[in-house]
């Protein structure tokens, strides 16, 4: 599926849209560090939560289940959130 | 090495990135190089001794995880850490935790080359050996009970954070260390980091707060003096001291200190040479602890004779309205023969001094602000 990446972490795919595989969001994520090793610390710590400003949406829903199912057709969007100055 | 091969070059962490001032031998001209890692929170960067080579840096953003950037050839690339420092999963019945950012960055001892080890924001101590590629958790202080009292909760640490800093090596042993932690005390150990004790002894701690207890305990920036291994400086929330191993009671040194001054700061620094010469920069910390340059007159202070009595050096710095201070890792000492100072302003300006203090001059300026500077010399 494809995957949009945030400005933020462009400096791991090159490129805005990936393409990654899974079920699961949590499958896509490790797909993505496959790819791209260490994207995936830099939005999920390593207790499995996903941190504080970033944010994943699935079908205009947030994710805040990493287990949470994706479909064929589905896209994942990885924002990150307003903060800092 | 002749003075005339000697490169100075000074390594300066901010909240926005990273830059590496490069001198002339005479440290008279500097040229910039930078920004690195623009945008991105480097709270540290090292260059091992040891190899003369490997550099590290610190890093975070305001939205991404906490790595580790090494490079081999002087910032010209930057490859991050396969394993970068990140806690264990939840044991002994604590709650788990997620490293917010690494702190400070150490160098191991001189016999183990690719040994480095890092103190991260919350209070946890990491080590690496294979030069700063991968990083384990040291479980001993990170999921110990007694220790995770002794951090105490993210309220009781730095407005950034709780932190672990001031990992220093004994450079006669690779097994005796010492860290201090924001807050949480000065511990050391005598068997290589299988376990530490708490060396608080004459430390003062705020008014009320039992001083017996390492949780009430703020050492700001812990030094160890290289021609003198047995003696510790430390500037602590609570003053400035000196302990002369083995003895193990510190002993307040800031006492001297002009009492319109004060005797707290972040940083402390020890002479290359001179077990008896340091420096400090001194802050407000009365009333609501502003951490400004007391009155608005930043000057950094100096004692020759171990903390009996201090000398005010402020020529060529502002002499009013200059509200900044120094951070706890943004003021070091090169080894030259004449010994130069450095240091960086949470306004964002780097100043040193070619003469030990006596006079400064301003490196750079409208810098973000700056955490770490560390001086070391390139080819």
């Amino acid at each position: 599926m494809r995957v949009l990446i945030p400005s933020a972490l462009r400096s791991y795919t090159g490129t805005d849209w990936v393409h990654a595989t899974g079920d699961t969001v949590a499958a896509v994520l490790v797909d993505l560090e496959r790819q791209y090793p260490g994207i995936r610390f830099r939005m999920i710590d390593e207790q499995g939560r996903i941190r504080r400003h970033i944010r994943l949406f699935r079908r205009q829903q947030m994710v805040f289940d990493l287990a949470a199912r994706l479909e064929d057709g589905d896209e994942l969007l990885i924002v990150q959130a307003l903060s800092g100055g | 090495m002749s003075a005339n091969h000697i490169h100075p070059a000074v390594l300066v962490a901010t909240r926005k990135g990273a830059w590496i001032f490069r001198g002339d031998a005479s440290r008279q001209h500097w040229r910039a190089d930078g920004p690195h890692f623009l945008g991105h929170i480097i709270n540290h960067m090292v260059l091992d001794p040891r190899d003369g080579r490997t550099l590290l840096a610190a890093a975070s953003t305001g939205h991404l995880g906490p790595t580790i950037f090494r490079s081999t050839d002087f910032g010209a690339s930057w490859k991050e850490a396969e394993r970068p420092p990140a806690f264990g999963p939840a044991v002994n019945g604590l709650e788990a935790r997620a490293v917010n950012h690494t702190f400070a960055l150490t160098p191991g001892h001189s016999a183990q080359p690719d040994v480095w080890f890092a103190g991260t924001s919350p209070q946890g101590l990491f080590r690496s050996d294979d030069g700063g590629r991968s990083w384990s958790p040291y479980s001993c202080i990170n999921d110990d009970p007694q220790y995770r009292k002794w951090f105490g909760t993210v309220q009781d640490g730095t407005p950034d954070g709780p932190k672990l800093h001031s990992i220093i090596i004994d450079p006669r042993d690779p097994d005796h260390l010492y860290f201090a932690m924001s807050g949480g005390g000065v511990h050391e150990s005598v068997d290589g980091g299988r376990h530490f004790a708490p060396l608080i002894e004459g430390l003062q701690v705020v008014e009320g707060f039992d001083a017996t207890d390492a949780s009430f305990h703020d050492p700001h920036c812990v030094r160890l003096c290289p021609s003198n291994p047995n003696r510790l400086y430390q500037q602590n929330h609570c003053g400035i001291y000196r302990l002369d191993r083995p003895a193990s009671r510190w002993q307040r040194i800031g006492v001297s200190m002009p009492a319109e001054v004060g005797d707290i700061g972040f940083p402390i620094v020890v002479h290359p040479r001179d077990d008896n010469t340091l420096w400090v920069f001194p802050m407000d910390g009365t009333d609501v602890w502003p951490r400004t340059s007391p009155g608005g007159r930043p000057a950094a202070y100096v004692s020759h004779n171990g903390g009996d009595s201090w000398v005010r050096l402020d020529r060529g710095l502002p002499g009013a309205q200059a509200w900044w201070t120094v951070k706890r890792q943004a003021m070091c000492a090169d080894a030259q023969d004449v010994v130069g100072l450095y240091f960086g302003t949470t306004s964002g300006e780097l100043w040193y001094s070619r003469d030990e203090g006596e006079s400064w001059a301003c490196m750079a300026q409208h810098l973000p602000e700056i955490y770490a500077v560390e001086v070391t010399e390139l080819p």
